[in-house]
């Protein structure tokens, strides 16, 4: 059980913290804040205990209701692979795959994952054993800043196993049939994971050396 | 985010009581829509119930050759069901064109159906809505209007009901099976579901306090040609300008229903007649009445244009 849930916090990282907070108190909505603002909530917080599996591991934890999977995976797990981009499901970089499917972990709470099976990348590969997804970004130069990249990863992952179950899309001209594997099909179903470097052209071509050795 | 207590249902009927014991209470189930807006605290539940393990997540062939479709069902796995997509393709293509492959494997149906207007001014805390804070004021209405309403919206309100999915559901004329706080049970037809603002923009459907959907029931498969055309300004992942969803037949008449223009999914019966007689002819019936703002005026000719082009594909 994990109790403590807090990154140690060194002086440069509460340089960094600060120079954060600054930042983000210039955009008024901003949604950069990670501990709730108790002053405007009101009502006192709730706690709740939540235990699933992540990576393999069992993990017991006692969170705040609001707690976003997100939230956990990061603050309380210390798994900071998965990225806080938009924290509003738009941009995908904190999809992490939740029993066999991709889903934004920003837009779901922790609590609603009792004994759930989480992968995210810490749990696809490691830096000495890759996974192929991870081997093929790197081959095919996948990313520019690499901030995308951990959720762009877990998607593609997940988009190739989509395929393999047949599940249509949006581009798929018979819906009866088998989709096929061609880049449009696997850009539609990208298109919840947003590159800012636009490394899009590159990311499509590593899906598909994965896709077409597995195939 | 505001602070809640949070529960498990362990039966709809204990469910439909708990949230009609707490005015503050909402259910949860995929979580995509709600949670971002209690973010934003547009949303402020004081008790969140978690209905995803009721086990209304199967999709069931009904004793007169329908389908009803749990309200725990995922839009994906939907949008996917062999069924659906030889017999009701109008609903999975309206399934595939929204959202993303990750929202979609969260989004269940019944939230699809339950999600809240994306008009900018109802995410926009700083300014007024009638739809956030009823009588405030609709900031909408002399502002960006681009994607908002056409037709049925009232000085309260012009906002549209986001949905692909609710404009394949009212095309084939589903209906919504829902438990009320005290166990009964009623049938809604999705064509009643869905209310127009009028001076209540706060209140998006006829469901009472505490109501919880079940399921979703489609009739048995309307024969004919199944499309979903959807005009949006992304090739993905945008929601619709404009979109027809559309079961035509060989002689070129069928049914049609409109979104992106209102504040439930759009579809005029009587202007189904005049389907043979063109889509300049259908789209005037079918928008009659309407009232356009100054930025979405397009949206009239853009239903027309996409109109002609589900009938031209149709022919093929």
């Amino acid at each position: 059980m994990d109790k403590s849930g807090h990154l140690p916090i060194s002086r440069r990282n509460l340089m960094i913290v600060a120079g954060a907070s600054v930042a983000s108190a210039a955009v008024p909505g901003s949604a950069g804040a990670q501990t709730p603002d108790l002053a405007r909530s009101g009502a006192a917080p709730v706690s709740s205990k939540v235990s699933f599996r992540v990576n393999g591991a069992t993990r017991g934890l006692e969170l705040d209701t609001r707690t976003t999977l997100l939230d956990a995976l990061r603050e309380h797990l210390h798994l900071t692979g998965s990225k806080k981009g938009c924290d509003h499901g738009q941009c995908g970089a904190c999809t992490v795959i939740v029993d066999g499917q991709r889903i934004v972990s920003c837009l779901t709470l922790a609590v609603m994952h009792e004994g759930a099976s989480v992968t995210t990348i810490e749990g696809l590969g490691t830096p000495d054993d890759l996974h192929p997804m991870q081997a093929a970004f790197i081959k095919h130069d996948g990313y520019q800043c690499g901030y995308c990249t951990p959720g762009q990863i877990c998607s593609a992952v997940a988009v190739l196993d989509e395929l393999k179950a047949g599940i249509p899309s949006h581009v798929s001209g018979d819906l009866t049939a088998a989709p096929e594997l061609t880049s449009a099909e696997l850009r539609e179903r990208m298109s919840g994971n947003i590159c800012r470097c636009g490394a899009y052209s590159n990311i499509i071509d590593a899906i598909a050396e994965v896709a077409g050795s597995a195939a | 985010m505001k602070s809640f207590t949070y529960e498990k249902a362990e039966s709809p009927a204990a469910a439909a009581a708990s949230a009609a014991r707490r005015p503050g209470a909402k259910f949860i189930a995929g979580g995509t829509n709600l949670l971002d807006l209690m973010k934003l605290e547009i949303e402020a539940p004081t008790h969140l119930i978690d209905v995803n393990d009721l086990g209304f997540d199967k999709i069931e062939t009904t004793s007169n050759g329908g389908l009803r479709v749990g309200a725990l069902v995922r839009n994906t796995a939907l949008a996917a069901d062999p069924r659906v997509r030889r017999d009701y393709g109008v609903l999975s293509r309206a399934l595939l064109a929204g959202a993303t492959g990750q929202l979609r494997n969260k989004a269940t149906t019944a939230g699809n159906l339950l999600q809240r207007t994306r008009c900018p001014y109802f995410y926009d805390t700083n300014l007024p809505c009638n739809k956030r804070i009823p009588g405030s004021g609709c900031s909408a209405i002399g502002g960006v209007t681009r994607s908002l309403a056409v037709i049925g919206s009232s000085d309260a309100c012009i906002a549209t009901n986001p949905s692909d999915m609710a404009v394949a559901m009212r095309v084939l004329d589903a209906t919504v099976e829902t438990m009320r706080a005290d166990g009964t049970t009623r049938g809604i037809p999705i064509a009643d579901f869905h209310r127009l603002p009028g001076d209540t923009p706060h209140i998006d459907t006829v469901l009472e306090a505490g109501e919880l959907v079940t399921a979703v029931t489609l009739p048995k498969p309307e024969v004919g040609k199944h499309i979903y055309r959807k005009v949006r300004d992304r090739a993905s992942y945008a929601f619709a300008l404009v979109s027809v969803a559309a079961v035509v037949q060989r002689d070129g008449s069928g049914r049609v229903a409109v979104g992106g223009v209102a504040h439930k999914p759009w579809r005029v019966e009587a202007a189904e007649a005049a389907q043979p007689r063109g889509p300049r002819v259908m789209a005037s019936d079918l928008l009659a009445g309407a009232k356009p703002q100054p930025d979405n005026a397009f949206k009239l000719a853009l239903v027309e244009r996409t109109l002609a082009a589900v009938l031209d594909e149709a022919k093929g």
